[in-house]
């Protein structure tokens, strides 16, 4: 458990230092999802009411696309120099690098959530009539959900010629239930049209559903060829 | 015959297929310890898929690989591998990249990590990232990535490739005196006249296969004749 918990604190921290010396998905992300923001207030003029119905799923398309971008960059590290395999061939846990990968990608993403979302809320003039604190536990369990798959899929596309492209098409479909919750949920908190208790509870047993599944099956996706 | 001279690896009919192609046809051999291997062969001989299959990196079709009793997985902590590509990050220095793979097999502190880097005649205050190195001290700090566990056997795939002659001589000595201290080393390489007089044998493959082992540099047609 010791080892678990120091080789995924090593590994996550190498990728943060990685990460902030390159700049690759932090500035490709932020720009993608500034482009979202621009875009889409110049397209459409809604008012504040129409704001609140459809901003949950134009930040939350905006933020998946944008991770993925990051999912991309996580193994795509691992690739140049075969570094992947001096990992594969160390006696570490398979979870300690899948654990580490997840947590690099949530805390990248949440730097972004953490940057535009004040950008969404001034381009949209968008004030929450619900409870707004229930944003967080949204925003933390939606970015968990997308980040946990993600991980897992752009793991599994690693070895694949396009994989680019495979990892969309993985993750968007298996990532309906989190995105239609997320959504739902942010809707909601934003009209203040009821309660979102059942999204956000459906979103925390997706989250606890996926992440076994990924624990259990990472070692096989890790040690094939 | 000491106890370093004693058969440490054994593979028994190896077989690797990669779809159609097999890349190693039912391979038998045994190792003993303490000995320098040098594995010859043209391209797509099997040389690097054997190589890696006793990292444990490819797993077999069919057949076995014993290493010291265990599967090449359980020993991994007795074995150092090298591949050709770096198995470095490039963005970090090289004692960053030594921290992080210390710590995938336990060791904390700095000071293993700079022995090893001393080991293969680096200095390990060199802070300048790894992509940055010359080929030659790249290669250089790829093998003390490998022997920081402190391994006992060493599975070195093309060390000597684009490494300048001189650079190249210093690789042999280190790899010689690692022999010398009890180390069984594996070099996968194309340039073995650099290894006459060093090697205790050398391993001709040829399309899967071990045609033959000799404690000379003679190769197979030369003996025949």
């Amino acid at each position: 458990m010791s080892s678990l918990r120091s080789i995924t604190l090593a590994t996550l921290t190498k990728d943060i230092r990685l990460e902030w010396r390159s700049r690759d998905a932090i500035n490709s992300m932020l720009f993608f999802s500034l482009l979202v923001v621009v875009i889409f207030s110049f397209s459409f003029d809604p008012n504040a009411e129409e704001s609140r119905e459809i901003a949950g799923g134009l930040i939350w398309v905006a933020f998946l696309f944008a991770a993925i971008v990051a999912l991309n960059q996580t193994w795509a590290r691992e690739l140049r120099n075969q570094v992947l395999d001096a990992y594969r061939v160390s006696p570490a846990p398979a979870n300690a690098l899948f654990i580490a990968k997840a947590l690099g990608n949530f805390i990248l993403v949440s730097l972004l959530e953490a940057l535009m979302a004040p950008l969404f809320m001034i381009f949209y003039n968008l004030r929450a009539l619900g409870p707004a604190w229930q944003l967080i536990p949204v925003a933390i369990l939606g970015t968990w959900a997308l980040v946990v798959n993600g991980t897992f899929f752009a793991a599994m596309s690693l070895r694949t010629r396009s994989r680019e492209i495979m990892l969309p098409l993985l993750l968007f479909p298996i990532s309906i239930p989190a995105v239609q919750s997320m959504v739902e949920a942010t809707r909601i908190i934003l009209s203040g049209d009821g309660s979102a208790r059942f999204w956000i509870v459906l979103l925390l047993t997706y989250d606890v559903v996926f992440t076994t599944a990924c624990l259990g099956l990472f070692e096989t996706i890790l040690q094939a060829e | 015959m000491t106890d370093a001279q004693t058969t440490q690896i054994v593979v028994t009919s190896l077989i690797k297929q990669f779809g159609r192609f097999a890349a190693l046809r039912g391979v038998d051999a045994e190792f003993s310890g303490g000995k320098f291997y040098v594995i010859l062969g043209d391209n797509g001989a099997g040389k690097t898929t054997l190589l890696r299959a006793m990292a444990g990196l490819a797993h077999p079709t069919r057949g076995t690989i014993s290493i010291l009793g265990k599967t090449p997985q359980e020993a991994c902590r007795e074995l150092g591998y090298m591949a050709h590509p770096s198995l470095l990050y490039d963005e970090m220095s090289g004692m960053e990249n030594l921290r992080y793979f210390a710590r995938l097999y336990g060791i904390t502190g700095d000071d293993r990590c700079a022995q090893a880097i001393r080991s293969v005649r680096l200095d390990p205050d060199l802070t300048r990232p790894v992509g940055q190195y010359s080929q030659g001290m790249r290669q250089r700090m790829s093998l003390a990535r490998a022997v920081l566990h402190d391994p006992q056997i060493l599975l070195l795939d093309e060390p000597f490739s684009n490494v300048d002659v001189n650079s190249a001589r210093e690789m042999v000595a280190l790899l010689k005196h690692m022999r010398d201290a009890g180390k069984t080393v594996f070099v996968v390489t194309h340039q073995a006249s650099l290894l006459e007089g060093v090697a205790d044998e050398f391993i001709w493959m040829q399309a899967g296969q071990i045609v033959n082992r000799t404690p000379q540099l003679v190769s197979p047609s030369a003996e025949a004749q």
